[in-house]
């Protein structure tokens, strides 16, 4: 098939990924102006995608006035993440938290009040109060749907985008993609576009060996991060992976953040409290992961202490919402919160801003480095966003967007030869006979990232792995595709190399330990801020070879003050007469 | 590269006494995240043709005959 017998579609603003940023994206470039052609493309479909699929039990980074300040809250994720984030990003996410669930409570999105019908905040983080209950959370998805029919965004279902396209002044021209149930190729000539691909999730191996039993949703499997890097946008801060505390085997959150303002928390065998609090940060992992080595490990959810119409509460918000076949999962194996705590685990490694800090760089408009492109949600750089920042960087590169296509006065010209190589590139795995299946050649390389680059970290594993992930990319010319599904799948498990190798490459870069456990480098122990409090960046150069750079920490605009250290003290400390 | 074919358990199960998919129902198959689920040709019903299931119910959920049952993965279990 030649790049001129596919017509070419032209819209104003692209979106790709229909999960929680990209719908919010689409509805907001056609509030900015409902002339604009809007195109929303989803590989699975936008009614169940993404990682809410089933709704989301809370707000985790909520800033309600009364409860917190933006201040006080740029303040914290600044503290929780070692001091390397984009004040200004923070800052405006944090400024529009408030606004977004307003939009948010009249679009119908039940959050928990009290009883005076303010919002119920709940205490979980360190310092601030910060998370909102939204035990009738499950039908986040329906709501998104509805705005999307109401402001006639176009969405095109089961379509994969595989490449992004840019015109010769470099900005951004649109993409290249395929449909994963025809394996029908699609051109979309874009005068913005916004990426909402979601987390590179599928990089690790899950512990129990199921490929698809990974924490994220699967199919958030780093198409976007690989697709940035290819068009020559900055990643940043890629070394400081995405690593949860999770239920054993089912690889679900446990949830401390529903259970912990109830009185469940995360106990060793003793039963007994490590860590002063849940939230999710490097540090507290660090915590974690040498209380589940050590000799009063495993790590477990301690609820059997709590009464019956508190387990009952947490029971239902649980078991339908976010991850509902939890439930199932502990009927299963006759657990029950009454009786028994419940064994942890730490997640598989993987690159997610949601939880922890790396991703596709962009600015506080939402601005990758390259003109025209934007992210939002778990793929972008923006650090600790969870689903709430996910919908206010939604909403930020929809303006942003829909500002740059109203600017842009032609269609991009279109780079004809790149697209006829991009064209073969996608049909390779269909012309392969004899060949290593998709499956077979993914399970490899997220084994060895789980051998070889999951911290703690040592230099010359990784340097191995490295050289072993790229003899996997060498078996490329190999990979096999049997129908469109199987292609679906060979061309994910070309992103997952290229996301694996920029694991192992920035994990490389940084010569220090930062984050906790998230870069925990045992041959370099000490966090060195003389030489690595800066952003590192992770790029394509000029001759096609993954770079390195570093990009300075923009100047705070809340300074940290006395609390600076306070999530390196997260371990209980033991009275000097226990 | 000879390849081999090896049989897997499925965690997605359809009761094909219930299923509507030979009357035009594809929800379970619209819905699914993994892209997994499809008419078996020799029923009409939907079934689990790839083992790559995220456990995460929107087939079962959706089902409008209750016809879909997910089971937590084996490996998992």
């Amino acid at each position: 098939m030649n790049a001129s017998d596919i017509p070419v579609i032209d819209v104003d603003v692209l979106v790709i990924g229909g999960g929680t940023a990209g719908p919010m994206a689409a509805v907001t470039a056609k509030e900015q102006d409902p002339n604009l052609k809007v195109m929303l493309l989803e590989k699975a479909n936008v009614k169940r995608s993404g990682a809410i699929s089933m709704g989301m039990d809370g707000l985790n980074n909520a800033i309600v006035p009364g409860h917190s300040t933006p201040e006080q809250y740029v303040k914290e994720i600044t503290i929780a993440n070692d001091g390397i984030v984009h004040q200004p990003a923070l800052m405006a996410y944090a400024q529009r938290s408030f606004p977004m669930i307003e939009k948010l409570d009249s679009w119908g999105v039940h959050f928990q009040k009290d009883e005076t019908g303010d919002y119920d905040m709940k205490k979980v983080h360190h310092l601030g109060t910060y998370v909102l209950p939204m035990p009738e959370g499950h039908n986040v998805k329906k709501i998104l749907y509805r705005r999307l029919r109401r402001h006639r965004v176009q969405i095109e279902n089961r379509y994969q985008a595989t490449r992004l396209l840019k015109d010769g002044d470099g900005r951004i021209a649109g993409m290249i993609g395929v449909n994963t149930r025809t394996a029908e190729p699609i051109i979309i000539r874009a005068k913005a576009v916004i990426m909402a691909t979601g987390a590179a999730g599928r990089i690790g191996l899950p512990t129990s060996g199921y490929l698809f039993g990974t924490y994220e949703n699967p199919s958030n499997n780093g198409d976007g991060h690989a697709m940035a890097y290819h068009v020559g946008a900055d990643l940043a801060n890629l070394e400081c992976f995405q690593i949860n505390p999770l239920l054993k085997d089912y690889n679900g959150p446990a949830c401390a953040y529903v259970t912990g303002p109830l009185g469940g928390f995360t106990a060793n065998s003793q039963g007994e409290r490590f860590i002063e609090c849940d939230y999710w940060s490097g540090q507290m992992m660090l915590e974690f992961f040498k209380e589940l080595e050590g000799g009063n490990g495993p790590v477990f959810l301690k609820l059997d202490h709590l009464a019956e119409e508190t387990i009952q509460e947490i029971e239902t918000v649980l078991h339908t919402n976010e991850r509902p076949s939890r439930g199932r999962f502990h009927d299963g194996r006759e657990t029950d919160y009454r009786q028994h705590m419940v064994e942890m685990h730490i997640s598989e490694v993987g690159f997610c801003s949601g939880h922890s800090a790396s991703g596709v760089w962009v600015d506080e408009t939402g601005a990758t480095t390259v003109p025209g492109l934007y992210g939002a949600g778990d793929m972008a750089s923006v650090a600790h966003s969870y689903m709430l920042g996910a919908f206010v960087y939604g909403q930020i590169c929809g303006e942003s967007a829909a500002a740059f296509a109203k600017e842009r006065s032609e269609m991009p010209a279109l780079d004809e030869a790149f697209i006829a190589a991009e064209l073969e590139r996608i049909q390779a795995p269909l012309k392969v006979t004899d060949g290593i299946p998709p499956a077979q050649m993914e399970y490899k390389v997220r084994r060895l990232v789980n051998d070889y680059l999951q911290p703690p970290k040592v230099t010359k594993k990784m340097e191995i792995g490295l050289q072993r992930i790229l003899a996997v990319r060498e078996d490329l010319p190999r990979l096999q595709a049997t129908d469109p599904h199987e292609l679906l799948r060979a061309m994910e498990v070309q992103s997952i190399i290229d996301c694996a190798e920029m694991a192992a490459r920035a994990s490389l870069y940084r010569t220090e330990s930062r984050w906790g456990l998230y870069h925990y480098r045992v041959d370099c122990p000490e966090q060195n801020d003389s030489e690595w409090f800066c952003h590192t960046r992770l790029y394509k150069d000029d001759n096609g070879n993954m770079a390195h750079g570093k990009r300075p920490v923009a100047p705070y605009l809340v300074e940290l003050g006395e609390e600076k250290d306070a999530y390196q003290k997260l371990r209980v400390q033991k009275a000097a007469n226990a | 590269m000879p390849t081999a074919t090896q049989r897997t358990s499925v965690p997605v199960i359809i009761d094909e006494d219930k299923c509507i998919a030979d009357k035009g129902c594809t929800v379970c198959i619209d819905v699914c995240p993994l892209d997994v689920l499809w008419i078996n040709p020799d029923t009409g019903k939907a079934h689990m043709r790839y083992d790559e299931c995220w456990y995460c119910m929107p087939c079962e959920a959706d089902c409008p005959t209750d016809a879909v049952k997910v089971e937590i993965p084996y490996l998992l279990r």
